[in-house]
């Protein structure tokens, strides 16, 4: 076991942020905390990570108790924030040569590794300008390398792809799922379904402070009702005969709008499409909707966390 | 290694950062410091030096440039101290310090890393001045042993400071919190003995000049370079050095480890 937690608490004042939540991360695996914004997630890894002490709970990481042995845990673990933690100021070589030193590895070693991770992260080009002048998702890739300079055995990503354009989050991804097949731990904190979906072997779902499920993302699915179609009508009396034919849809009298059940599959599509062709009602839109987080929070709590989803 | 080779590595390579982060801009760095106690000297020797030598050089028994200028340098190093301060405490928002927290280093690293660049940028500034002092007139009195007890002082007294420096600045919550704190600092001098003797003040004045921690180290450092009496200060005025460092190490070590785990 790589993380063991057990009944981890903190509240600030009044404000109860985690409470009593229990986690097991094996060895080599990606785990990942999915939640909204609020939940305790930031607050989580930066208890993992020493940063802030918890209330109460106990808390193992690689067998080091994480009070009594914070330094044992500091040297195996790798950080990268939800706000990149490097320093604008400097370049990205000399970002990761603080590493090197702060590290403590001798120095060919160090530049050795430097040079492979600027190569694996696709660097060359930044490498000598000041962070400062960086993109988002650069300074983001910069964020991870400099966590992988000591060569950790367990790396906390908190919410890696948050304000990322599509391109850098593919790229951010390619280059966790490259870090796990090396055999790191890794620790994910997302707010995206489908992130925790394509990169984690467990999901832990976390809600105002409590987990509310945990498993595989089949799991997870399982649970959640899955996605559904929405057709569009020119008309009221065309939704009335749709509507008939489809005995477990939901009405949108208002938007001219009919929800019907479907799990996005070409099988499933091509029902949908054989059974409007039968009643031959004219369609003017169609969308195909997949789960979401909101979907997870809808089947687990069985209320809705829009707002603090969409932000 | 060991341990405390580890913590000198750790130390070392925090220092390097903050004088690359000074080096970025060197010209900036060094004016922010150096603008004021420059104005400050040209002004105060051009506007003030004829009156208070003709009038009261039986009093100063020295040339006004002589007098002033051990303030002078004192002053430059409160404005080093502002700079440092400042520079802390928007370092302490950088995502980087969250790393650093996060990792097996010295925890002191961080802190000592900005009091030891902030002292040398100081002590360059503090040399510039002397320098100008030098054109315009500055004719110390010291001999060796006495330069070696002056620099020793400045020295003491910049590394003290700017552990008061460091401490204020991790301390306070924001930019604006720091600079309330810092504006007391700036306005000290102004009622000790850099410009005026004590004994020329009002009688309040003189009260708060001669209890306050900068005029007994700039009377040291003014018996030191150009052999006025008052030297029996020395005492006090390295009391209060000690007094600020240990008040701006713990300040400063206290509010860094505030809000974590050790």
């Amino acid at each position: 076991m790589m993380i063991d937690v057990k009944g981890l608490r903190k509240s600030y004042k009044n404000n109860v942020v985690l409470d009593g939540i229990n986690l097991h991360v094996a060895e080599g695996s990606i785990f990942s905390l999915l939640g909204p914004n609020g939940a305790g997630k930031t607050t989580t890894v930066q208890i993992l990570s020493t940063l802030i002490r918890a209330d109460s709970g106990e808390v193992r990481i690689a067998g080091h108790d994480l009070n009594r042995e914070p330094e044992a845990v500091r040297a195996i673990i790798g950080l990268t924030g939800q706000f990149a933690a490097v320093d604008q100021v400097l370049t990205g070589e000399e970002n990761m040569m603080l590493m090197v030193t702060l590290r403590h590895l001798n120095p060919s070693d160090g530049r050795r590794r430097v040079t492979e991770l600027v190569e694996r992260f696709d660097l060359a080009d930044a490498v000598k300008k000041p962070v400062s002048t960086y993109s988002g998702g650069m300074r983001r890739k910069l964020d991870l390398a400099m966590g992988l300079i000591g060569n950790p055995r367990l790396v906390f990503l908190d919410e890696p792809t948050t304000g990322l354009d599509p391109r850098s989050r593919q790229t951010m991804w390619q280059l966790i799922m490259e870090l796990a097949a090396s055999g790191v731990t890794i620790f994910l904190t997302t707010q995206y379904l489908e992130e925790a979906d394509r990169l984690a072997n467990r999901i832990a779902v976390l809600d105002k402070g409590r987990l509310v499920a945990e498993g595989s993302p089949a799991d997870l699915k399982r649970l959640i009702s899955g996605g559904h179609v929405e057709l569009q009508f020119a008309d009221l009396a065309a939704l009335e005969k749709v509507a008939q034919s489809f005995g477990d849809a939901v009405r949108d009298d208002n938007a001219l709008a009919l929800r019907v059940p479907n799990d996005g599959s070409i099988k499933d599509m091509r029902n949908l499409l054989d059974q409007l062709d039968a009643v031959s009602v004219p369609v003017t839109g169609m969308t195909l909707h997949t789960p979401d987080l909101d979907d997870v929070f809808f089947a687990l709590t069985g209320k809705s966390d829009q707002k603090e989803v969409i932000q | 290694m060991t341990t405390i080779t580890y913590s000198m590595t750790d130390t070392a390579a925090m220092l390097r950062r903050v004088l690359t982060h000074m080096l970025r801009n060197p010209f900036v760095t060094l004016l922010t410091i150096l603008g004021t106690p420059i104005i400050l000297l040209l002004l105060m020797y051009n506007l003030f030096g004829g009156a208070v030598e003709s009038g009261g050089t039986a009093r100063l028994s020295t040339a006004y440039i002589d007098y002033i200028t051990p303030g002078i340098i004192l002053i430059t190093a409160i404005y080093g101290t502002g700079t440092a301060a400042l520079r802390v405490n928007s370092d302490m928002a950088q995502g980087i310090i969250a790393r650093f927290r996060s990792m097996s280093i010295s925890r002191a690293s961080v802190l000592q890393g900005h009091v030891f660049g902030s002292a040398i940028a100081t002590l360059i500034s503090i040399s510039v001045i002397i320098g100008l002092a030098f054109l315009m007139g500055f004719q110390p009195t010291a001999n060796l042993l006495e330069w070696i007890a002056a620099l020793a002082l400045i020295f003491l007294y910049v590394m003290a400071i700017m552990w008061l420096a460091v401490g204020i600045g991790v301390a306070s919550k924001s930019l604006e919190a720091a600079n309330s704190v810092l504006y007391l600092l700036y306005i000290l001098p102004f009622f000790s003995s850099a410009f005026v003797p004590t004994a020329l003040m009002t009688p309040v004045v003189a009260l708060i000049a001669e209890n306050q921690p900068f005029t007994p180290i700039i009377d040291t450092l003014r018996a030191l370079l150009i052999g006025t009496p008052s030297g029996d200060r020395a005492g006090i005025a390295v009391a209060w050095c000690i007094g600020f460092m240990v008040v701006g190490y713990l300040l400063a070590r206290t509010a860094y480890n505030r809000n974590s785990n050790r």
